[in-house]
């Protein structure tokens, strides 16, 4: 158990390793200085030297790495070449807006998934699946923009009920920060809800079909019971899988929902980074965001094994 | 409980009290955030837009319609050979730290600035300047090494503004200037707040409180005004919307000139655009208005030459360049490219680039010219076409105020060589006398229209969509600033 355990760690360290390197690279090989975006069209060929060597730009790229690399194993992520900060302080601030998000809309992913999904099997073929198969059809293939735009116009522009857009922030309150990340948060969730609910009926469909489920109706269990008690809990392993991709997803990929209702968020910061050339926040965000994508599945490897015994002597 | 009772009877009459008289809060929104906060070593207008004037302000200042104003010097002496100046700052002005601003704050300033080590991103402003002394706690001498008839105008700059020494460690994250404002908070990514300085030596301003909000998505902006999110929008990056605000009697929309002369520009180094038969046939086969009305939604003056159509000395010299696809055919088959020829058209991401020169590039096709567009994120534009000077053609707004003096630095991107023009431009910064300046800007106008050095498309023009109750806005924009100094809310 403990090689096990030391090789997987190994493996995640060598894993990281890679990806440093690959970001570090593919960052470094896409033209553009941070210095030029800085000092715009006037700009002197010794004030662009100044500000080059202040900001450690001299410096050869392997240096660069390096440094990079060995302040980040002690915790430093270096200071943005833009904003002149620590970088490490505003993936702080961003995460604080992120994390929520992605939390929020994967709670309310799970809460919409879970019951439409469980309701659409165990009615297979009557109104009621075909009503929850057809919403989620129109959910996967509605743009989540594209819904987000539709709810600012009924709910800030139209009802007033939410502004729209911003962060209240949570100095002002547990509820107006939340507040602010609801519409945001339906906007990401409806989308992920809709693939969860059909994947959540197709995996109860098919462990519906197993003999252990006719052994079970044959015991008397009506058929909504062998549903609960057996068949839901073997239909988990693939909707583990897609919750796990989808967290990945709601922390990495909320970049436009995050434009549409302008939320200081990681997505706004890389987003911005990227076109200021701040290549440090850029390797450093992504760096972040690859380590949680590993955590997520280190975790939901660990959720496999819970649901499903057989994989634990594996 | 009875705590929670009282606080929140508190709100409501709190409230009560707001609502009955003006307002003094406002919420102005923009699109770019400032990536720090200090104007004097950066070239981001973001920053001037949130502190020009309101937090900083220079020896002179910018008025509304683009004149030099006295700032902290209430007035100057030029001497007879105009080599030296005097200049007597306000009495009783202090940082918003509560140190007094004076004479040494002053050297101090406009040396950091002519530094070697110097990071501002206009040091050509401050060329010229031999010595500045402290004669005085109130008056400082500038002596420069040849008569310099635009150094109160870039005296103006946002990047020339006082600073003390006191507080430059820290001023990225917490400016410390003597303006009408002070800095509150910065929440990145978010907003910037500014609260009214009660200390402030002239006239203080009228609100309390004001919040600059970052939206950067045109969408965005258009719901965050019509929630009524945020008082006012200054440069609205979605000028098809502006009907629909001009309609709702809740919202007004000021369409004001700017600094920045939008064009086409050609690199005169590159055959064939070397050639000023085919530069000059370019310019006839571009039909401005079209650009203007297809790219801009109508906003925007055209322009025949590289200058702001309201500066008093402006010429209107579209008639040298106007449409004439059959002239633009006949020039090209003169210099012997009556089968046309093909070059590159480099886009930087502003909207006035990527919509206008796909409207160009099929006007020039009209002619026979083929332009291969394409599309570049800002870094990789100032790195291969501004840099670089590799490209055939590309579309930018040359914000800076009064820059033609760009078309004398031979090694600048689109690479004009004329020694005349030259000529012209080291006697315009010599000459102090204002008819003789005038003349002089005149013939540098016409010198760069008649060797048809880029495609002058159009001034670009910067909306603001208000409350309608809101008062003493800038409608133009001198420089890239929104001066809160002198906004109110009507009762």
């Amino acid at each position: 158990m403990l090689r096990y355990f030391a090789r997987r760690v190994v493996s995640l360290g060598l894993s990281l390793l890679v990806a440093s390197l690959v970001i570090f690279v593919a960052l470094e090989m896409v033209p553009g200085d941070p210095a030029a975006f800085m000092l715009g069209l006037n700009a002197q060929d010794d004030t662009l030297a100044a500000l080059r060597e202040e900001l450690g730009l001299n410096q050869g790229p392997v240096a660069r790495y390096i440094s990079w690399i060995v302040g980040m194993v002690q915790g430093d992520f270096g200071t943005s070449y833009t904003y002149r900060t620590p970088v490490s302080g505003m993936i702080a601030d961003r995460l604080w807006i992120s994390l929520p998000l992605a939390l929020y809309a994967l709670a309310l992913s799970v809460l919409i998934a879970f019951p439409a999904g469980i309701w659409a099997a165990s009615k297979r073929g009557k109104l009621a699946d075909v009503v929850v198969m057809g919403t989620t059809q129109l959910g996967v293939a509605i743009p989540n923009f594209w819904f987000a735009m539709l709810m600012v116009l009924i709910f800030a522009i139209n009802l007033r009920w939410f502004s729209a857009g911003g962060f209240a922030g949570w100095d002002a309150g547990l509820l107006p920060g939340l507040k602010s990340l609801t519409l945001p948060a339906i906007a990401l969730a409806l989308p992920q809800a809709s693939i969860l609910a059909r994947v959540m009926r197709s995996a109860l469909l098919d462990t519906l079909g197993e003999d252990y489920i006719r052994t079970a109706r044959a015991k008397g269990l009506s058929r909504g019971q062998a549903l609960r008690r057996h068949a839901l809990r073997n239909a988990m392993i693939p909707v583990l899988t897609i919750i796990g991709l989808q967290f990945s997803f709601l922390m990495a990929g909320a970049i436009i929902i995050e434009n549409v209702f302008f939320l200081p968020g990681l997505g706004q910061l890389v987003f911005k980074a990227i076109s200021a050339r701040d290549l440090i926040v850029v390797e450093s965000v992504v760096m972040l965001l690859v380590f949680a994508v590993i955590v997520v599945n280190f975790t939901v490897d660990l959720a496999y094994a819970w649901v499903d015994p057989r994989l634990r002597g594996r | 409980m009875t705590v929670i009772r009282n606080v929140a009877l508190g709100c409501v009459l709190g409230m009560l009290a707001a609502m009955a008289s003006a307002k003094t809060d406002i919420v102005v929104g923009q699109q770019l955030e400032p990536p720090h906060l200090d104007p004097t070593s950066a070239a981001a207008g973001a920053i001037d837009q949130v502190l020009y004037s309101n937090v900083f302000e220079g020896l002179t200042r910018f008025g509304p319609d683009g004149s030099v104003n006295p700032g902290l010097a209430q007035s100057w002496d030029i001497s007879e050979d105009g080599l030296t100046y005097m200049f007597s700052l306000q009495p009783g002005v202090t940082f918003h730290d509560g140190t007094p601003m004076d004479a040494a704050d002053v050297k101090f300033t406009l040396d950091r600035a002519r530094d070697e080590t110097s990071q501002n991103a206009q040091k050509a402003l401050f060329e010229g300047i031999e010595a500045v002394e402290v004669i005085d706690d109130l008056t400082v001498k500038i002596t420069l090494t040849a008569p310099n008839g635009n150094l109160l105008f870039n005296l103006a700059w946002g990047d020339a503004v006082i600073v003390a020494p006191e507080s430059i460690g820290e001023i990225k994250q917490m400016p410390v200037g003597t303006g009408a404002f002070k800095f509150e908070d910065w929440v990145q990514g978010d907003h910037i707040t500014l609260l009214r300085n009660p200390d402030y030596w002239g006239s203080p301003a009228k609100l309390d409180k004001a919040t600059f909000k970052f939206i950067d998505d045109p969408t965005a902006a258009f719901a965050a005004m019509m929630a009524e999110d945020v008082d006012v929008f200054g440069g609205y990056p979605a000028p098809e919307n502006l009907p629909q605000f001009e309609a709702d009697p809740r919202f007004q929309v000021l369409v004001g000139s700017t600094e920045g002369e939008t064009i086409l520009s050609i690199n005169n180094q590159m055959e064939p655009l070397g050639d000023v038969k085919v530069r000059e046939a370019i310019a006839h086969a571009i039909d401005r208005q079209a650009v203007i009305d297809g790219a801009m939604f109508g906003l925007g003056t055209p322009i025949g030459t590289h200058f702001a159509p309201h500066h008093p000395d402006y010429v209107d010299l579209t008639g040298l360049s106007s449409y004439d696809p059959d002239r633009a055919r006949a020039l090209l088959a003169e210099a012997g490219f009556a089968d046309g020829f093909t070059t590159t058209l480099k886009l930087p991401p502003p909207s006035y680039a990527r919509r206008g020169g796909e409207i160009i590039q099929a006007q020039l096709r009209e002619v026979g010219i083929t332009a291969e567009i394409s599309n570049l994120e800002w870094s990789q534009w100032l790195e291969e076409v501004f840099k670089g000077k590799n490209f055939g053609l590309t579309i930018v707004s040359h914000t800076e105020p009064f820059d033609i003096g760009i078309y004398a630095r031979p090694d600048y991107y689109f690479q004009y060589d004329n020694p005349a023009f030259q000529a012209l431009n080291t006697a315009l910064t010599a000459e102090a006398d204002p008819a003789m300046r005038s003349d002089l800007l005149v013939q540098m106008q016409r010198t760069i229209a008649e060797d048809f050095v880029n495609g002058f498309l159009f001034q670009l023009a910067t909306p603001t969509v208000a409350n309608a109750k809101v008062r003493g806005l800038w409608k133009d924009a001198p420089t890239q600033a929104t001066d809160l100094t002198g906004v109110y809310w009507e009762d």
